[in-house]
């Protein structure tokens, strides 16, 4: 809690609270009455339309299928709500897809509630919603149900998102760490650390870094579809490297399978603009996030169809193995650095890049 | 065009055979804590010859800071009209009462800024509140922090205050040296200090203590090149000063970042972690901008350390032991849960150890089972 809360413009005497003619959002936008109607008739359900979501229910109504569900959910508060490469909205349906793409799911529905602040400006709602559409229609799932509530000023910048995801778990898929044997391969689905440095240099811009770097965010699913198209029953386990960029992703595999994991930093894929980024910033690549790279473990005689089910996807063009699972048991991951010196990764301790998310 | 690993591993070959030349183990300080963290990264201590070591040595700035300094920081967070602004490294330090980290959920300001001008400009912005820039770092920030009390100065700030905690390397230096327990066959010099101080700063070491001073650069190949260059040294019986990154460090150092230093600040008497009060070491407002320094404006001062029980950061900052050496070592004090500042510390020898070298401790206890692999 910091010392001074600020009052919110709206709590103080006399100021009108809507004034719709601005194009910016007010208080009474979540209250329920005509302008919560009017955002949605206007702003919200042109944008994500479909027969499901047109039915305004309080509820999505669903068909029902035989087999297993994957559900999963997740919030979005990333700083700047508009970045190089994507958006709130893209991140958010984009994070969602991937949870449960990783899973083995086949993502079909998903919700959407939306946090506004006080003040934000319709225009950038608009266009994260085109955003957010568009990364569904990428991802061909449904945005089937959804949420507005507005805070005052002050409470929320510009903008949250929540959403919950469902997919159908495809029938010839078992993943779990507890399938992981010594001498299996770990595939990195592309070049690391965008998302995070181009969110970063977004915010450091003032500073006059310059950069071309953009994030990576993705939907990943009919690129994981293709891979357990070709060797499902190879694949061991699947992670999407988020906050806790590949070090999180890898030092978990280690330490929860509980076998031993060597890397190979020279085969681990990163752009040389990125490289010089975090550099620069003084982080280490390996921690940075993504928001489009799935770290996928398959047995070693199957790395190779993998691979080729990977590149031929657009977001997969890059995929290389990084490393092996080796017999010992001590659950660390081991990399070969690129002078051929060796050393831990480690789990990063989670405050270096707030708010990439 | 060669690769890095070759050409790490041409150095290699020539640092074993100079290894084997050696008469004895020897050991070499990293001065700097960035030369250890990017040694530990990049697996560079991996590489070593058994007969060559590398200890950790006092120049990280988070790992030096005294406890009482981070006591009389929070001492000042608490107070309603203070806005603490400080380099993102100092948050979690515990002091005797918690850390700034800590202070900060329970209601204090404090702030994490890259630039000691952004502390500035927070002061010019909010003429209500009481800007205190926590002032630390040797030689490397001190000429930032003199800017900004020259712009304070300038702009007639009355709410920029600095709490001052500079250090001075070389009288650091020389302190270990003049310790007969700690035994070291010469130092790896940090390059960003060397860009301030010049190598020629060095030169009292090599001549009147007869160690070894090799400034390096932070890459991995710097580094081995740096230690390839010691152990030479030490084979030929032969302390000298050399710089291997003239490209960026000159013999005189930079003398407006050093300008900037004197016009502020004159040396004064320093607490160190671990290492006591030493006489010199540390950086103290000169009179005339005494109206800067928050000690004064707030009429407070520093109080007793009271270091937490078993830590031995002070034995690692000084190369004494190896920080796994330490009871408290990965069982207690942890990056997540830490309790001395070397873990704490990004640029510290434990946190970089535990990141990076656990490897090579669980293979001194032995290897852990064979097996097959199934291929």
């Amino acid at each position: 809690m910091t010392r001074s809360t600020e009052a919110t413009p709206s709590s103080q005497a006399g100021e009108p609270v809507v004034n719709p003619r601005k194009g910016k959002i007010v208080l009474a936008h979540g209250g329920g009455g005509q302008l919560t109607d009017e955002l949605i008739a206007e702003v919200i359900r042109p944008r994500l339309d479909n027969p499901i979501l047109s039915e305004l229910d309080d509820s999505a109504v669903l068909p029902a299928e035989a087999g297993r569900l994957a559900f999963t959910t997740d919030s979005y508060v990333v700083q700047p709500l508009e970045f190089p490469g994507g958006d709130i909205g893209r991140l958010a349906v984009c994070g969602t897809v991937n949870d449960l793409a990783v899973c083995g799911a086949d993502p079909r529905h998903i919700s959407l509630g939306l946090i506004l602040e006080e003040g934000l400006e319709i225009d950038l709602l608009k266009r994260v919603l085109d955003s957010a559409a568009a990364a569904a229609k990428e991802a061909g799932v449904q945005i089937v149900t959804g949420d507005t509530k507005v805070v005052g000023r002050g409470q929320a910048d510009g903008m949250y998102i929540n959403t919950a995801g469902l997919g159908m778990i495809r029938k010839n898929v078992k993943l779990g760490l507890d399938r992981i044997q010594p001498g299996d391969a770990v595939i990195v689905s592309g070049q690391i650390a965008d998302h995070g440095l181009a969110v970063m240099l977004q915010r450091e811009e003032q500073t006059g870094i310059a950069s071309t770097l953009k994030s990576d965010v993705a939907p990943l699913n009919r690129m994981i579809g293709a891979l357990f198209d070709r060797v499902a029953e190879s694949v061991v386990f699947m992670r999407d490297a988020t906050r806790g960029g590949l070090a999180g992703v890898l030092s978990d595999l280690a330490e929860r399978s509980g076998h031993h994991l060597t890397v190979d930093e020279a085969m681990i894929p990163i752009r040389q603009e990125t490289r010089y980024a975090a550099e620069m910033l003084g982080l280490d690549p390996l921690d940075v996030a993504n928001e489009g790279k799935v770290v996928v473990v398959v047995r070693p005689e199957a790395a190779e169809p993998a691979l080729e089910a990977l590149r031929k996807d657009r977001w997969g063009t890059e995929a290389a193995t990084i490393g092996y699972f080796e017999c010992e048991r001590d659950g660390l991951c081991e990399l070969i650095t690129e002078v051929g010196g060796r050393r831990i990764i480690q789990k990063p301790y989670g405050e270096e890049l707030p708010r990439i998310c | 065009m060669t690769t890095p690993r070759e050409q790490m591993d041409a150095l290699l070959g020539w640092l074993v055979e100079t290894a084997a030349r050696l008469s004895g183990p020897v050991c070499f300080m990293e001065v700097c804590g960035t030369h250890t963290v990017n040694a530990c990264r990049s697996g560079v201590h991996s590489l070593m010859p058994e007969n060559v070591r590398l200890v950790s040595g006092p120049g990280c700035p988070v790992c030096v800071t005294a406890q009482r300094y981070i006591d009389a920081l929070i001492e000042l967070g608490r107070r309603e009209e203070v806005v603490l602004a400080t380099y993102g490294d100092m948050i979690r330090v515990a002091g005797a009462g918690g850390s700034l980290e800590l202070a900060r959920s329970e209601g204090a300001e404090v702030r994490v800024v890259t630039s000691t001008l952004e502390a500035v400009e927070m002061a010019r912005n909010e003429p209500a509140r009481q800007v205190v820039f926590a002032a630390v770092g040797f030689e490397t920030t001190a000429p930032a922090t003199a800017a900004a009390v020259l712009a304070a100065q300038k702009l007639n700030l009355d709410n920029f205050t600095i709490l001052p905690c500079h250090k001075l390397v070389i009288p650091a230096m020389r302190t270990l040296l003049a310790d007969p327990e700690i035994n070291i066959d010469g130092f790896l010099c940090p390059g960003h200090v060397s860009v301030i101080i010049g190598a020629e700063a060095y030169r009292e070491v090599v001549e009147q203590y007869g160690k070894g001073c090799v400034i390096a650069g932070f890459e991995p190949l710097q580094i081995m090149d740096g230690v390839l260059h010691l152990a030479q040294q030490a084979a030929a019986g032969e302390p000298k000063l050399e710089n291997l990154y003239p490209e960026v460090v000159s013999d005189e150092g930079n003398p407006r970042a050093r300008a900037l230093i004197e016009q502020v600040f004159v040396p004064g008497d320093a607490a160190w972690r671990a290492l006591g009060v030493m006489k010199g070491s540390g950086l103290d407002l000169k009179p005339e901008y005494a109206r800067f320094d928050a000690f004064r404006r707030f009429g407070i001062s520093m109080g007793e350390d009271h270091d937490p029980p078993g830590c031995r950061c002070g034995e690692v900052i000084t190369g004494r032991i190896t920080p796994e050496q330490c009871g408290l070592f990965g069982s207690t004090c942890t990056p997540v849960y830490p309790i001395g500042p070397c873990m704490v510390s990004s640029e510290g020898s434990c946190q970089a150890w535990f990141k990076y070298r656990r490897n090579e401790m669980k293979r001194k206890n032995g290897p852990a089972g064979h097996c097959e692999v199934p291929t």
